[in-house]
């Protein structure tokens, strides 16, 4: 069932002070979400570990330590550093250098919690394709149960600039749909999903796969499309710093708008659709 | 609760969650599972690759203008450094194993067989490439002279370095062994292979990453499997630090 042919209960109507419940993700949904999560936790985990083997990142065809980065985290001494371009960012205590680490990113942010980028790898990869075939399985049935047509893309009239400005501000100012309107996704919502199911997860595996050097061999068009095996590099920590950021976000409105309904529905599918607020300046 | 203690309790919450983890990444069976996906990924690359498929080759203009050494960069052993002495003179090259005709080749001999140049990126398992040209005698010539037997699997490079007294070594396939790029290069940029890469003669497999790149190659035996040679991995590193056998990706 999808969320805008979600089904209204009985047991809670319309002058409930709570609001109806609704069955707004579907079963397929939610074991994917579950399995995509774990996945992208332990990848970037895993991931952050083979970054600490070489915290630097360049643009092009190839890139070592004599080479210019673009992107270098590290320690002088006791001090720990984060240089993007010019910048140079004091990270003592968080990344470089911290009481109880000395690697770019410290071991309570990586798997394994010690410094083995053998192991690192090993996790790497296993999680690597269990997300391949988990967001394969994913799209194949988004395209045949409508999921992707009616939940997940947005009606035109909802992406119009000035819809969507209205929409960043209610954000900002933590107000969300209620009634009716929160049977689905909002349109925020809807574009920062599929953000992340068709830009930077297919955009982290196809650079992934590009810095197999076998890989190369099989699909040089690959590094031709990324600009080469160490621009495939930097935007694949690209694809990871932006995955971070969405998880932040995506928590902090599970936060903001009620985390034990948010919590219920993707374990369970059951919604419970927000009162409007009213009698709010 | 004053920030001290709060402070305790968050040390001490962290610390149980890390001694938590500590316990799944070093439980074997979780190490176990994991290995299903270095399997997945050596059937599916070989599956995905044709066994010919070159690896890209560069401009002359892409060369980097300083190739990082990484490993050994002069292995210790005294007959080593009698044999950089005599510059290569008396060194040869012990082709043995499962081979009609055991070999030992010098230098000059190498050199005077086919050759192949080819501009290429090596890639090291921790992130960072480099490109040089490098010149050597394609594996699959020396391979055909020596006539490994049917029962032959991997070829190991057997090397002069080693990691604190632990011999280093590596292997092959022999879709790798056959493959047009794979060369003993004995030169690299134009001169003479410094020792620093290998001198006299280093392994390049193109397709794979820089720890399969055997420097100082000494002796190639073709073997049937890799179980009891050394601690059976295929490698040193393998063996001792747990890397992946297939170096692909």
């Amino acid at each position: 069932m999808t969320a805008n042919s979600a089904s209204v209960t009985s047991q809670n109507g319309e002058d409930s002070p709570c609001g109806p419940l609704v069955y707004r993700i579907s079963l397929p949904v939610r074991i994917w979400h579950g399995i995509n999560a774990l996945c992208i936790f332990v990848l970037l985990m895993s991931g952050a570990t083979i970054f600490n083997a070489h915290p630097r990142l360049y643009w092009g065809k190839a890139g070592a330590n004599f080479d210019h980065a673009w992107l270098a985290a590290g320690r002088n001494g006791e001090a720990g550093f984060l240089r993007v371009g010019q910048i140079e960012f004091n990270t003592t205590g968080f990344l470089g250098h911290t009481p109880y680490s000395t690697k770019a990113i410290p071991p309570l942010l990586t798997i394994p919690n010690y410094y083995s980028l053998a192991e690192g790898r090993q996790w790497h990869f296993f999680f690597a394709w269990l997300l391949v075939v988990s967001i394969t399985a994913f799209l194949i049935y988004s395209l045949c149960s409508k999921h992707l047509r009616n939940d997940l893309l947005p009606r035109w009239k909802e992406i119009s600039p000035s819809r969507l400005w209205k929409e960043i501000v209610a954000h900002v100012r933590l107000r969300f749909a209620s009634g009716h309107a929160a049977k689905g996704y909002n349109p925020l919502q809807k574009l920062a999903y599929l953000g992340v199911i068709f830009g930077l997860i297919p955009l982290a595996i196809l650079t992934g796969i590009t810095m197999s050097p076998n890989l190369n061999a099989a699909f040089p068009w690959l590094l031709d499309l990324f600009g080469g095996r160490q621009s495939a590099r930097s935007i694949h920590f690209i694809c990871s710093a932006a995955l971070c950021l969405f998880i932040f976000i995506h928590l902090l409105m599970i936060l903001a708008a009620g985390p034990l309904n948010e919590m219920r529905a993707i374990i369970t599918g059951w919604f419970r659709l927000p009162q409007a607020q009213e009698n709010r300046p | 609760m004053t920030g001290f203690s709060r402070r305790s309790m968050l040390v001490a919450t962290g610390s149980a969650a890390l001694a938590g983890c500590e316990r799944i990444t070093t439980s074997p069976t979780v190490r176990k599972v994991l290995t299903l996906g270095e399997k997945a990924t050596l059937s599916g690359q070989r599956f995905l690759t044709d066994r010919n498929a070159l690896a890209p080759e560069f401009a002359p203009v892409d060369i980097s203008p300083r190739f990082r050494v990484n490993g050994n960069f002069l292995p210790r052993s005294p007959d080593f450094a009698a044999h950089l002495a005599k510059g290569f003179a008396d060194w040869r090259l012990e082709v043995s194993g499962l081979v009609r005709r055991p070999l030992r080749l010098t230098l000059a001999e190498l050199k005077a067989g086919p050759q192949r140049t080819q501009i290429t990126r090596h890639d090291c398992v921790e992130g960072w490439s480099a490109i040089a040209e490098w010149t050597g005698t394609p594996l699959a010539s020396i391979l055909k002279m020596a006539g490994i037997s049917d029962k032959t699997q991997y070829l190991v490079f057997h090397c002069a370095d080693d990691f604190s007294g632990m011999p280093f070594y590596e292997s092959i396939d022999l879709v790798d062994a056959f493959h047009p790029q794979t060369i003993l290069a004995h030169t690299m940029n134009r001169q003479p292979l410094p020792v620093a890469h290998g001198a006299p003669v280093r392994l390049r497999v193109e397709r794979a990453l820089g720890y399969k790149q055997a420097k100082y190659v000494m002796r190639i035996e073709a073997v049937a499997s890799l179980a009891g040679i050394y601690g059976g991995k295929g490698g040193y590193w393998e063996d001792h630090s747990g890397y992946q056998w297939f170096a692909g990706i």
